[in-house]
């Protein structure tokens, strides 16, 4: 699974991206950041700031995940 | 650049926003009502002196959310021709970090149809700012928030 971090969360993670295997069993985005936020405790100790995204679309955490999903964390956009 | 068959221009870009070129792209004859609207860089935020503001893209997403967004506001809005830039990277006060230009036949679609792309835009696309101080400098989280806090009530 690829996670992408966008702004403050790239601050937070440390890192732009990560990718690694979630393992058996975890089967939706809320699932995911689960996992996530025991790999990245930058992320994973304010992780109700974030806001996600699976494949360039905003997520659900009941959204179901398939192989090959791209996660993008990042905090509420400020554009324009 | 060949004129868009469709009279639309959706945009992310590093350089300059040049819109009198994006326009001219757009407009394919004169549709009758046409609105513009620029967000500029203030050289000020919450009484400290801001010296550059930098914009960061999820491209990939960024550009599928303007396009979604000026997808709906042609059927809500009628709306025929619209340009929607947002430029990334390092911006000083005074410059231009978004452009949104609507056509439309009556002037009522073509401002409603450019509210409806600025405010999608402020709650939906993927886009953040970070405010440059003289002595530090922080992301901006929501629409009108500082990192790590909500939005601040005005």
């Amino acid at each position: 699974m690829k996670f992408r971090f966008f702004a403050s969360a790239r601050d937070a993670a440390g890192v732009a991206d990560l990718v690694f295997d979630l393992g058996p069993g975890p089967s939706t985005v809320s699932d995911a950041l689960a996992r996530l936020s025991e790999r990245s405790p930058g992320l994973g100790q304010d992780m109700g700031r974030w806001l996600s995204a699976r494949n360039q679309r905003f997520a659900k955490p009941g959204d179901a995940l398939e192989d090959g999903d791209e996660i993008a964390i990042f905090p509420p956009v400020s554009g324009g | 650049m060949p004129p868009p068959e469709d009279s639309v221009v959706v945009r992310l870009t590093g350089d300059p926003i040049d819109a009198s070129r994006d326009i001219a792209l757009a407009r394919r004859t004169s549709i009758g009502a046409e609105v513009t609207f620029s967000g500029v860089v203030r050289g000020e935020s919450k009484g400290r002196r801001v010296t550059v503001l930098e914009y960061e893209a999820y491209p990939e997403m960024a550009l599928a959310e303007m396009r979604r967004l000026v997808s709906e506001a042609r059927s809500r809005f009628r709306l025929e021709g619209a340009v929607f830039v947002h430029r990334t990277g390092r911006l000083l006060p005074g410059e231009t970090a978004v452009l949104v230009w609507t056509a439309s036949s009556h002037r009522a679609e073509a401002f409603g149809a450019c509210q409806f792309l600025v405010d999608g835009m402020k709650r939906g696309v993927p886009v953040w700012k970070k405010e440059h101080y003289d002595d530090g400098a922080v992301w901006i989280e929501g629409d009108g928030g500082v990192q790590g806090r909500g939005p601040d009530c005005e």
